[in-house]
Parts: C-alpha cells; sequence; structure tokens
C-alpha cells in the first residue's frame, strides 16, 4: 500500500528491491534508502530470528575500504579504537567521534589482511563518515575506497544460520568465530563472510559485489525454506536489536552523546599510545563521569514507551526514552532511556509518561535478552 | 471489501448499530496498515463520548494510532480481551476484535459515516 513512487525517484535503491517486491514487502525510507520495512508481519519475522533464521538486505550500509601502510595508524587517529590491535581476519565494534567526544556514528571494523581493512557504517551516516575518515587519513599513507554503492549486505541471522549457510560455501563456518571474517565464496560468488550481526543471534554478515547480490539472496533463501528461514525487514531488525540491548544511532547514539553516556566506555582506548579525534575530551568524561546513563527499562504497569517520552523518577524528571516497544520475546513493554546517572541502579523504579499517565517501570540490567548458548 | 451492513469513519473505524447501542472497532484496512497490533487502550464503562472525540489507542510494533469514536454515546462495554490478546484485533477485526459497546446519544449521528462502498472507495484511493 505505501506510495513509494516519490522516495524511489530520490532514494537509494537496493539491488535487491525487485526481490522484495516480489515478496510483498511494505517498503520505507531509511538513511535516505528505499527498504523493506517488513514482509509478513514483524512478530511473525521476529520469532522466526529467534527460534529458526531470518534473511536481511542490509545493503543500505555504507562500506568503506581504507588501504596501506599506515592503514591502521590512520584508523587509530580517526577512530576511538585501536585497529592496530586487530589480527588479520578478526572484527571489532567501533566509533568515529567528534572532538568534543560526541558520537559521530558507531562502526565495524574489519581487518581484512595487514594493511585493508573493512569499516562499516550506517547508512544514514555513510556519507558523513566517508569524509572524516578521508579528511583525517591525510598526512597518512592509506587510500579511502568508499564501495557503498558497489558493495551490497546480505545478512543470516538465527540459531540455524550455520546449518543453512554450511552448504553454499567452502568458508569454515564451525572455525569462523563471533567477530572474524573470512574471504571466501558464496554459491559461487565471491564473498566476505563475517560472524557478525544485529539481532543477539548467532549468524553471518556477506559483503558481495552490488551486481552478484541477487544471486546470493536467492541461493540462501532457497537453501533455508526447508528451516524456515523467512526474509525479514528492518521492523523486526529494530525489535530484534533492542532485545538485545543493542544502540541504534539516532535513539541511543548522537553527537550530543559519549560512548560513556551509552555504556560502551569500554569501547574506547585510552590506554594506548598516540592521540585521536576526541581524546582529550573522552578523558575528561572518563575521569568526571557521564551527564547521563543508559538504561534498559521493564514497563511494569500497562502502556509501551517510545522514543521521546519523558522519565521521571517520584515526579522529578531525570530524562527520555530513545527507543522502546513491546518485546516479542519476553512479552512485556520494554525501553532503554538516558536518565540521571543516580536514577541508572538496577532495581529503581522510575515512571514513563505516556500520553497523560505516569507509568511505573523498573531499571533493569541489558540486554533484555540473551540467547541461549 | 468492508462489511455493507456497517458504518464507517475515514479515520478506519466501524460501527454495528443496533437499537439503542452499536459496536465499535477498527476496519481491516486500518489493522493491516498498523501492522501486529500489541497494545489497545480503551476508555473505561460509563464514559460518555461525543462523536468524534479522540477516546483510545491502538499500537502496533511501529506505530501508535489514536481511536476516535465514530459516534457519540456512553460507554457501556468494553472488551476486555483485548488487553491480554491485541492480536485479536488483526485476526477478526470486525468480530473478536471488537473495541466499545456504545449506548448511543443521537442515532442521527450515524448519517454522518460512510457507506460500506464509500469506505472501499476511500481505501482503494488511499
Amino acid at each position: 500500500m505505501t506510495d513509494a513512487s516519490g522516495i524511489r525517484a530520490t532514494a537509494h535503491l537496493s539491488p535487491l528491491l525487485d526481490r522484495h517486491e516480489a515478496l510483498g514487502a511494505k517498503l520505507i525510507e531509511f538513511g535516505g534508502w528505499l527498504m523493506p520495512l517488513q514482509y509478513g508481519g514483524i512478530l511473525e519475522e521476529h520469532r522466526a530470528v529467534r527460534e529458526r533464521a531470518g534473511l536481511f538486505d542490509l545493503s543500505h550500509m555504507g562500506e568503506l575500504f581504507v588501504e596501506g601502510e599506515e592503514a591502521a595508524a590512520g584508523l587509530g587517529y580517526a577512530l576511538v579504537t585501536d585497529p592496530a590491535a586487530l589480527a588479520v581476519g578478526r572484527a571489532h565494534y567501533s566509533m568515529i567521534c567528534a572532538p568534543d567526544g560526541g558520537i559521530l556514528d558507531d562502526l565495524i571494523v574489519y581487518r581484512l589482511a595487514e594493511q585493508r581493512f573493512l569499516v562499516v557504517a550506517n547508512a544514514a551516516n555513510a556519507g558523513r563518515v566517508s569524509d572524516k575518515l578521508a579528511e583525517r587519513l591525510r598526512g597518512f599513507r592509506a587510500i579511502l575506497d568508499d564501495r557503498s554503492l558497489a558493495t551490497a549486505l546480505v545478512a543470516v541471522q538465527g540459531p540455524r544460520a550455520v546449518e543453512i549457510l554450511g552448504p553454499l560455501t567452502e568458508v569454515a563456518l564451525d572455525a569462523l568465530r563471533y567477530y572474524a571474517v573470512a574471504e571466501g565464496r558464496v554459491a559461487g560468488i565471491p564473498a566476505l563472510v563475517a560472524r557478525t550481526g544485529y539481532t543477539g543471534e548467532d549468524g553471518f554478515e556477506l559483503f558481495v559485489d552490488w551486481e552478484r547480490a541477487a544471486a546470493v539472496w536467492d541461493a540462501v533463501l532457497a537453501a533455508g525454506r526447508s528451516v524456515g528461514l523467512v526474509p525479514v525487514g528492518l521492523g523486526a531488525r529494530d525489535t530484534l536489536r533492542l532485545e538485545a540491548g543493542m544502540p541504534l544511532y539516532g535513539n541511543e547514539l548522537d553527537e550530543a552523546t559519549t560512548p560513556f553516556d551509552a555504556g560502551l566506555g569500554r569501547v574506547v582506548k585510552l590506554t594506548r599510545a598516540g592521540d585521536f579525534i576526541g581524546r582529550a575530551a573522552l578523558e575528561k568524561v572518563a575521569r568526571d563521569g557521564p551527564a547521563k546513563r543508559l538504561v534498559g527499562l521493564t514497563m511494569r504497569g500497562r502502556g509501551i514507551a517510545r522514543h521521546g517520552y519523558p522519565v521521571g523518577r517520584g515526579g522529578r524528571p531525570t530524562g527520555a526514552v530513545t527507543s522502546g516497544t513491546q518485546s516479542p520475546t519476553l512479552a512485556v513493554a520494554i525501553a532503554m532511556a538516558y536518565v540521571a546517572p543516580a536514577d541508572g541502579e538496577a532495581g529503581t523504579m522510575l515512571e514513563v509518561g505516556i500520553r497523560d499517565q505516569h507509568v511505573p517501570a523498573e531499571v533493569v540490567p541489558l540486554p533484555f535478552y540473551r540467547r541461549p548458548r | 471489501m468492508a462489511p455493507p451492513d456497517l458504518r464507517y469513519t475515514k479515520e478506519h473505524e466501524w460501527v454495528r448499530p443496533a437499537g439503542e447501542t452499536a459496536t465499535v472497532g477498527i476496519t481491516d484496512y486500518a489493522a493491516k496498515q498498523l501492522g501486529d497490533i500489541v497494545f489497545v487502550e480503551l476508555p473505561e464503562a460509563g464514559r460518555q463520548l461525543s462523536q468524534f472525540a479522540a477516546v483510545g489507542v491502538v499500537e502496533s510494533v511501529k506505530a501508535v494510532s489514536d481511536l476516535f469514536a465514530p459516534i457519540g454515546g456512553e460507554v457501556v462495554e468494553v472488551n476486555g480481551e483485548l488487553a491480554t490478546r491485541p492480536e485479536l484485533v488483526n485476526e477478526d477485526p470486525y468480530g473478536a476484535g471488537w473495541m466499545l459497546r456504545l449506548r448511543l446519544t443521537d442515532a442521527a449521528q450515524l448519517d454522518e459515516l460512510l457507506a460500506a462502498d464509500d469506505y472501499d472507495e476511500l481505501t482503494r484511493e488511499g
């Protein structure tokens, strides 16, 4: 029913758009891209990923390749992490910050070779990250190759992911650890196979050439049908990541937020030698403590907390909800919120302003959901 | 296709009149547009509703949507089942997914509502 014709004229189009339309997807604009929100229904897709497997088109993500003698050093200056410490074939979660410590984007950095890295950025920020990297890599012997519009990304997530992908690739999936990456083939097509994801489940992300994406999508979908794999849109991607306590840029993370505010101070490598952009500001936050604290909330009264709803403690304002939904797995309403540091201890009872009511909510440890191992 | 015996609003509520009372819900079209409904907030029994006033909330996984009273009246019954099984609105919007039963203030207000044909026309364009 979505009238996508207006968006279609201005948005980037996934190489898998015709597949989504054939599957009856409802499409939305997200981060400048026309992408599937849902195919069947969000709840059904969410449960499929938790119980079996889901197939995601993530071609909107930005893929930035950095190569050269000083690629590691240059990225170490540009980001808050230390990519030089990564072994070849490994990845880590990272962030790119402004000089004042505000988060410009959260990233995954993969070390593909001694002198070659892949930086994956959020769709809405990919252009900005690309520009900032280009600027910050000046003076380093490193080349930035923004292949966002030439690289498709397909993810297979869920407990049956290994079983589905295994027969399609010669990459030894059992030996591929969490946050590891290998070059190989999937359904005969060259791919980077990474054991990463954004769902809280085991799974893989497959980076492939734009032109070959449809063949990989079709092969995985066909291979997974018998075990109940379904295509999954951005709607369930959001509920899955929220249950897993993973931040979303634009909700939990933005330029007014430091990694320490978001409870992700461990990502910032302050003990390493050498400068990086944001270092001085982040050292100060680490020393003085953050001004706000990201917490998990479980609603203890009727109502669903949503992005922007006010949070109070005993009638005194303390913060705001960043993301909230009815958890399909836990069957309770859950949310993430920023509150004053003193109000963020697990077990604290807060209230969320939902329309004209103050609905009780309890601070709980994140994540809300942890997969059984 | 909307059931022919009901009346509709442009905001996608339906009314099934039965003498002095009427049953109210949201249409299949609305339920499909919202997607999986996970929360329904309804007014308490006894409350007096004005026609077209916002009286409740229907939430899907992604969206929050107001429920408007398609017709004025006193709430005589609410579908309590929806508190624990909001998915009934998706599964059976004109049956088990009903929301309110009202004692009508003025049956003439029904004339302000759309017939099924007109509602179908609206949702075809929409």
